[in-house]
């Protein structure tokens, strides 16, 4: 049985705002029968266009599809369109006292719901994509090509949602969209993704902390070494270890296709120079066979 | 909040005449079977008379028994087995909609090399027997149908089947984990050379299994490093959870008439009055010969996973083919094996009654389901579209 939060439970059971708005000013829909859920949001906005008064929802899934859009609506009202669209996907999920992360593909589709329905009241162009899949379009206002053929999900959305959530396992990639959760397929392109969105230069670079202690060292050397570096190793089938971390010194041995590999000293550079540049500028990466 | 369980094909309740019958075997007469004292021997006493119970049960003889962990381990154990005994055999076969303890095991050898043919079902979920035939040759090691299926309790022909396997030598396994307790199972009169069984599921504790061997079929052990079972599964018996084992066995044998009478009945009261009362639905498998306490019904325009969330707010547990349930994407493969479109393989319910399941209890559901399924459908883009076609 999946942990519910009490919230989720509440907005299943109590679901706030279900219904349609005949005269809405925008509807935003996504998903489909065959993919296993789907909402149709619409909004009904102020005499200015601008502030949101009025937001229903319909929608076919499971509970937490079902309290994520419940939450959705609740979370518009009285926002301006602006303010709606600041709205992430985590912040749904927070709403409802947080998602089991296998669900939160649902607060996915809640903000996507959003985003298509302010485009399209805006008159902003979202070019269908063509594809061929088995189950629908998921989300089928964006563009690029498709990765997931099963869902028909593109790469444009999927390097939006890996860089907003900042995922780094395509498993995760798999809950939060359910891309490569079919026929997983296409699990090795999401993989290369990761490691596209996680080595882009795009990304808000995070800086450095001015002081640490051992622990905390400790910590954040395991922290980017699981986000920022095994991803990148994991997309060239190789994989490392941490085994030690002595003061300045960290002993990391190389896995898989690494293990071996001629140029695994570039790597202990590359691994070092991303140590130095996010934790302490005095690491030294030492590579152990062990 | 009392439960309505009508999910006994996920598992059964342990009957208190089963638990009676092991509760000694912990505390007291804890003795090892395998020991030379007397402490031990009469622990091995209770066995042996359990090993009968079991083979009563299957219209077998004691030795052909093996007490296994879990009906996995014996589905595990038999397709390795026959691929030891035949190294110079590179084909297996099954069916699409095997339990993924077979199913997985199958799959995976394919990465070893092996042909694997998963055989297809109809619309009605019942084996495409011109395929199977097609598909047996002199290369086959082993071919494993299950005798009745856990999602839709649709029952194959497996004595057919196996005397089709035979023919061309090849070994013939069953999972019969869904199928023993429920139907009459005669092994005495049957061509299986192995067959699973799960005590969980017939009001035996979790944890307890059974691998049917007829007598002179080669065998190669799962499990080595002992001579338990005749050297042909190792490890210290679980002597407490073998004896309830053949007391629930001793107790189905007893209640096979009820289970395909009254329990039948109930079943039959429930989909028929749920059919009636909800429009768009379908029971799944239900042109085919099943299983006599398992009913699936599929509805349309709605998830399995919010209803069974609602249905369990009243007490009522029962299961689904529902992706959303397992934390997979993709609603039950068997489902999809059947063809069941995606319009309404997302919103399936399993009910799988038992013994202990009341006419009171089928009232409630009866009652209960229809304003779930409007309910949800009232909040359904589709649901409400399809209710604006039909005013």
């Amino acid at each position: 049985m999946w942990d519910y939060t009490p919230i989720v439970k509440d907005h299943f059971l109590n679901p706030r705002n279900v219904g349609d708005i005949p005269d809405a000013d925008a509807v935003g829909e996504v998903g489909s029968l065959a993919c296993g859920d789907a909402l149709k949001l619409y909004l009904k906005l102020d005499e200015n266009k601008d502030k949101i008064v009025d937001a229903k929802f319909q929608t076919f899934g499971c509970a937490s599809a079902i309290a994520s859009s419940s939450a959705l609506t609740e979370m518009v009202k009285g926002k301006t369109m602006d303010e709606a669209l600041a709205i992430s996907n985590q912040d749904i999920a927070d709403f409802l006292g947080g998602l089991p992360e296998e669900k939160m593909h649902c607060s996915v589709m809640g903000q996507e719901a959003l985003e298509v329905a302010i485009a399209k009241y805006r008159g902003e162009p979202i070019p269908e994509h063509d594809g061929e899949h088995d189950h629908g379009h998921a989300y089928p206002d964006y563009e690029g090509e498709i990765v997931c053929k099963c869902f028909g999900i593109t790469d444009t959305f999927l390097k939006k949602v890996i860089e907003t959530n900042r995922l780094t396992t395509a498993e995760q990639v798999t809950h939060f969209t359910k891309a490569g959760g079919a026929c997983g397929g296409c699990i090795p392109k999401i993989q290369e993704l990761i490691a596209q969105v996680l080595g882009s230069e795009e990304l808000q670079p995070r800086k450095r902390p001015e002081k640490l202690s051992n622990m905390k060292k400790m910590q954040l050397i395991q922290e980017v070494l699981e986000r920022d570096i095994r991803p990148l190793l994991w997309a060239d089938g190789g994989d490392l270890e941490l085994i030690d971390i002595d003061g300045p010194r960290v002993q990391v041995a190389f896995r898989k296709a690494c293990a071996g590999c001629a140029s695994s000293g570039n790597t202990a550079r590359m691994v070092e120079a991303k140590l130095r540049d996010l934790v302490a500028e005095d690491i030294v990466v030492e590579e152990v066979s062990q | 909040m009392k439960e309505i369980y009508l999910d006994n094909n996920a598992t059964t309740k342990v009957d208190e005449e089963v638990f009676e019958e092991m509760r000694p075997y912990f505390c007291e007469l804890y003795g090892n079977p395998s020991s030379m004292h007397f402490f031990g021997g009469q622990v091995q006493g209770k066995v042996t008379e359990a090993r009968q119970r079991v083979a009563d049960l299957l219209g077998a003889s004691p030795e052909e028994i093996i007490f296994t962990a879990c009906g996995t381990e014996s589905d595990n154990a038999a397709i390795r087995s026959a691929l030891e005994v035949f190294p110079d055999r590179r084909h297996v076969i099954t069916s699409r909609v095997e339990h993924p303890a077979v199913l997985t095991q199958c799959r995976n050898l394919t990465q070893k090399g092996y042909r694997v043919t998963e055989i297809g079902v109809d619309g009605a979920g019942r084996l495409d027997m011109d395929e199977y035939k097609a598909a047996v040759d002199s290369d086959t090691a082993i071919v494993s149908l299950m005798w009745a299926n856990n999602e839709t309790g649709v029952i194959f022909p497996v004595e057919e089947a196996a005397a089709i396997a035979k023919s061309k030598g090849a070994l013939f396994h069953s999972d019969a984990v869904q199928a023993i307790g429920k139907i009459p199972i005669n092994m005495a009169d049957s061509q299986i050379d192995m067959l699973s069984l799960s005590g969980h599921k017939l009001h035996a504790p979790k944890g307890i299994g059974v691998l049917y061997l007829r007598r002179g079929t080669p065998f190669r052990p799962f499990l080595v490093g002992g001579h338990q079972e005749k050297s042909r599964r190792a490890g210290t018996e679980n002597a407490a959870a073998i004896i309830a084992l053949g007391k629930a066995c001793q107790l189905a044998g007893q209640h096979m008439e009820a289970e395909n009478t009254i329990v039948k009945a109930q079943r039959d009261r429930l989909q028929d009055a749920l059919m009636a009362a909800i429009p768009n639905a379908r029971i799944n498998g239900g042109g085919a010969e099943r299983l006599p306490n398992t009913t699936s019904i599929a509805f349309e325009f709605v998830e399995g996973e919010a209803i069974l969330l609602l249905l369990s707010e009243l007490g009522i547990c029962a299961s689904s083919g529902s992706a959303c349930t397992s934390g997979s994407l993709e609603p039950s493969h068997v489902l999809r094996a059947m063809g069941v479109p995606f319009t309404c393989a997302h919103g399936s319910i399993r009910f799988s009654l038992s013994r202990y399941t009341t006419d009171a209890e089928i009232d409630t559901v009866i009652r209960e389901m229809p304003s779930i399924i409007a309910r949800l459908r009232q909040m359904s883009p589709f649901g409400r579209e399809h209710l604006k076609g039909q005013a």
